[in-house]
C-alpha cells in the first residue's frame, strides 16, 4: 500500500468526525467576531455601569469609588431638575414623533404617484437625512439666531413676534427649536419606510376598487390604511424609544437650556458624565431610563397580545 | 372633471415643491452664509443671496485653521469603521442567512437587544474602560467603539442581502470541491457588491455624524473629529459665522456623496424585504 492510498483510506475514516466537528462550528466561527465585539464593547459596559448606579464613582476624586447602596436614588427623587427633564422628555418625543409621521406619511403618499422628476425630487427630499445630526443641530441653530438666521424677521414680519428675538434662548419656546430640527431631519425616515410598505400593495386591488366605484378617500381608508398599519405601528414604537434617547440636536442646539427647559433625560445623562464627570449620578439616572423604557416596551408587548386576543 | 383632475395634478407638485424647499433651505442658507463676505453679512442680513459672493471664509478654513486636520480624522474614522464593520458583518450576516444553528435565536436577540437601549447609558463605563489601555482620545478607541455600535444593524442588512442569493450556487461550487468559506470568497461575496456598497455607505455615515462619544472619549484638538472640532469652534469663537458655516459646508460633502451613491438602494432596498415579508 502506498502513501497516498494509506492517506486516503486515513481521511476516509477520519473525515466524517472531523467534517462534522467543522459543520457544527462554522456558523459561530463566521459569528464569533461580530459577537466578541459586541459582548466587550457593548455588554460589559453596560453592567459595569449598572454597577456604576450603586457606587459613588467621579472622575475628579481619586478617593471615590465605594459602595454606596441606594444613595444616588434617594438623591434622584429629591432632583427637580430630573423630573423636569422626565417632562421634557415626555414632550419632545410625543411632538417630534407625532410631527414626523404625519408630514413623512404625507410625503411618502406624494412620492408614490408617478410623476415626471420623481426621482430627482425624492433624492432632494430625501437629503436631509444624510446630514450629520451635530451639522443639522447648528443648522437650524443658526437659522433661529437674529444675527445670520431669517427665521426671527420671518416670524416678526408675520407679527408672530414683538421684535426679532431668538426663540432658543426663551424659557417658553425654546423646546421649539429642537423639535423643529427633528422634524426636519426625520421625515425622511419615516417617509422611505412608508414608501417601501406602499409600494409593496398590490395595484390591481386599487383598480378593483375603482371599478367598484370607491372614491380615492374611501380606497385610502379600505386598502392604503390596512395595508400600511402594521408598519406604521411598527416604526412608531421603534421610533418613540430612539427618539426618547437621541440627545445630539438638544446638545448642540440648547445644551439643556435656558434653566433646563430643554433638558431631556438622556441629556441630562450625557451633561452629568460630560460636564460634571459623575459617572455614578450618570449611571443612576440610564439605570431608571433603561427600567422606563423596559416599562414601555412591556407595556406594547401586552397591548398588542390583548388586541391579538380580541380577534 | 378635467379641470379638477388638473388642479388636483398642480396642487401634487405644489406639495411636493413644498417639501424640497423645506429640505433644501437649511442646506441652501448654510452656503449662502459661507459665501457671504464678512462686511456683507450683518448689512445683508436677510438677502437670499449677497450682492457680492466670496471664497474667502473656505479658503481662511482650509488654510489657517484646524479643520482639515479634523476632517482627516473623521475620513480615518468613518473610513476605518466602514471597512471593518463590513467586513465583520459580512461573515456574521452569512451565519445568519445560510446556518441553522442553536446559538441563532440568541445571536439575533442579543444584536435587536443592542439597537433598543440607549447608549448614553454606556458613556461612562466606556470611558472608565478605554481609559487605562490608553484608547481614550485615540482614534483607534474611536474605531473600536464606532464599529461595535454599527455591526448589529450592518449584520441585518448583509444577511438580507445574502438571502436573496440562491443557494444553489454555493452547492454546485462546494459539489466541485470548495470549502464553503471559498464559495463564500469567491461567488456570494461578489455577487453582492451591491449590498456591501450599501452597507459602506451607512455605517461611514453613521461614524461620520456620531457626537456623544467623540465628544467624551476625545479631547485634545490632534485627534478631534469634525463634530468636536466644530463644536469647540463655535463656542470658542461664535461670532466668525462665515467661517463656521464654510466649515459646515465642508462636514456635509462626504456625507452626500454617500448619500447620492446610496440612495437608489434605500426604497428599492426596503421594498424587496417587505415584498418577502
Amino acid at each position: 500500500m502506498d502513501y497516498a492510498a494509506r492517506q486516503q483510506g486515513l481521511s476516509a475514516i477520519r473525515r466524517p468526525l472531523m467534517k462534522r466537528i467543522a459543520d457544527a462550528s462554522a456558523p459561530y466561527l463566521y459569528s464569533a467576531p461580530a459577537l466578541i465585539l459586541i459582548v466587550t464593547v457593548m455588554l460589559v459596559p453596560l453592567v459595569l455601569g449598572v454597577s456604576y448606579a450603586f457606587r459613588d464613582i467621579q472622575l475628579l476624586n481619586p478617593f471615590s469609588g465605594a459602595f454606596i447602596g441606594l444613595d444616588h436614588f434617594r438623591a434622584l427623587s429629591q432632583d427637580e431638575a430630573f423630573f423636569r427633564s422626565l417632562r421634557n422628555t415626555l414632550w419632545w418625543t410625543g411632538a417630534s414623533v407625532l410631527l414626523q409621521f404625519t408630514f413623512g406619511l404625507i410625503l411618502a403618499l406624494l412620492l408614490d404617484k408617478p410623476f415626471r422628476g420623481r426621482a430627482i425630487a425624492q433624492a432632494l427630499v430625501f437629503l436631509p437625512w444624510a446630514v450629520p445630526s451635530f451639522l443639522a443641530g447648528l443648522n437650524w441653530a443658526w437659522l433661529f439666531n437674529p444675527v445670520v438666521g431669517p427665521l426671527p424677521h420671518w416670524f416678526y414680519a408675520l407679527g408672530l413676534m414683538s421684535q426679532p428675538a431668538n426663540i432658543l434662548s426663551d424659557p417658553q419656546l425654546a423646546m421649539w427649536g429642537p423639535i423643529v430640527a427633528n422634524i426636519w431631519w426625520g421625515i425622511p425616515f419615516f417617509a422611505i419606510t412608508l414608501l417601501a410598505a406602499l409600494q409593496a400593495i398590490p395595484r390591481d386591488l386599487y383598480e378593483a376598487a375603482s371599478i367598484d366605484g370607491a372614491g380615492a378617500f374611501q380606497r385610502f381608508l379600505s386598502i392604503t390604511l390596512p395595508f400600511l398599519a402594521p408598519t406604521i405601528a411598527i416604526t412608531i414604537l421603534l421610533r418613540t424609544v430612539w427618539i426618547s434617547n437621541f440627545a445630539d440636536l438638544i446638545i448642540v442646539m440648547t445644551n439643556g437650556g435656558p434653566a433646563d427647559r430643554t433638558q431631556i433625560v438622556a441629556s441630562y445623562i450625557f451633561t452629568q458624565a460630560f460636564k460634571r464627570l459623575d459617572f455614578g449620578y450618570a449611571s443612576a439616572i440610564a439605570l431608571v431610563l433603561l427600567a422606563l423604557l423596559l416599562a414601555y416596551s412591556l407595556l406594547i408587548v401586552i397591548l398588542r397580545q390583548w388586541l391579538l386576543s380580541k380577534d | 372633471m378635467r379641470a379638477k383632475s388638473a388642479f388636483l395634478t398642480v396642487a401634487h407638485r405644489l406639495a411636493i415643491l413644498a417639501y424640497v424647499a423645506f429640505a433644501l433651505f437649511p442646506l441652501f442658507w448654510l452656503l449662502k452664509v459661507a459665501v457671504t463676505p464678512n462686511d456683507l453679512l450683518y448689512s445683508e442680513g436677510i438677502r437670499l443671496w449677497p450682492s457680492r459672493a466670496s471664497l474667502e471664509h473656505f479658503d481662511f478654513v482650509l488654510r489657517h485653521s484646524a479643520f482639515p486636520v479634523f476632517f482627516r480624522n473623521s475620513l480615518i474614522v468613518s473610513g476605518s469603521t466602514a471597512v471593518v464593520v463590513t467586513i465583520l458583518a459580512s461573515l456574521s450576516g452569512y451565519a445568519l442567512s445560510r446556518f441553522r444553528f442553536r446559538g441563532k435565536y440568541w445571536l439575533v436577540t442579543l444584536m435587536l437587544l443592542t439597537q433598543m437601549f440607549p447608549l448614553v447609558m454606556l458613556v461612562a463605563p466606556i470611558f472608565k474602560i478605554l481609559s487605562p489601555l490608553g484608547l481614550t482620545n485615540s482614534l483607534t478607541g474611536l474605531v473600536i467603539v464606532y464599529t461595535a455600535f454599527n455591526v448589529p444593524f450592518a449584520t441585518f442588512l448583509m444577511q438580507s442581502f445574502f438571502d436573496g442569493i440562491p443557494k444553489d450556487l454555493e452547492e454546485a461550487a462546494m459539489i466541485d470541491g470548495a470549502t464553503q468559506f471559498v464559495a463564500f470568497r469567491q461567488i456570494i461575496l461578489p455577487l453582492t457588491l451591491p449590498g456591501i456598497a450599501a452597507t459602506l455607505g451607512f455605517v461611514f455615515t453613521a461614524a461620520w455624524s456620531e457626537l456623544l462619544f467623540s465628544l467624551m472619549l476625545i479631547s485634545g484638538n490632534e485627534q478631534a473629529t469634525f463634530p468636536v472640532g466644530l463644536l469647540s469652534f463655535v463656542s470658542k469663537f461664535s461670532v466668525d459665522f462665515g467661517q463656521m458655516m464654510a466649515a459646515g459646508v465642508l462636514a456635509l460633502i462626504p456625507a452626500c456623496l454617500f448619500f447620492l451613491l446610496i440612495q437608489r438602494y434605500l426604497v428599492q432596498g426596503l421594498t424587496a424585504g417587505a415584498v418577502k415579508g
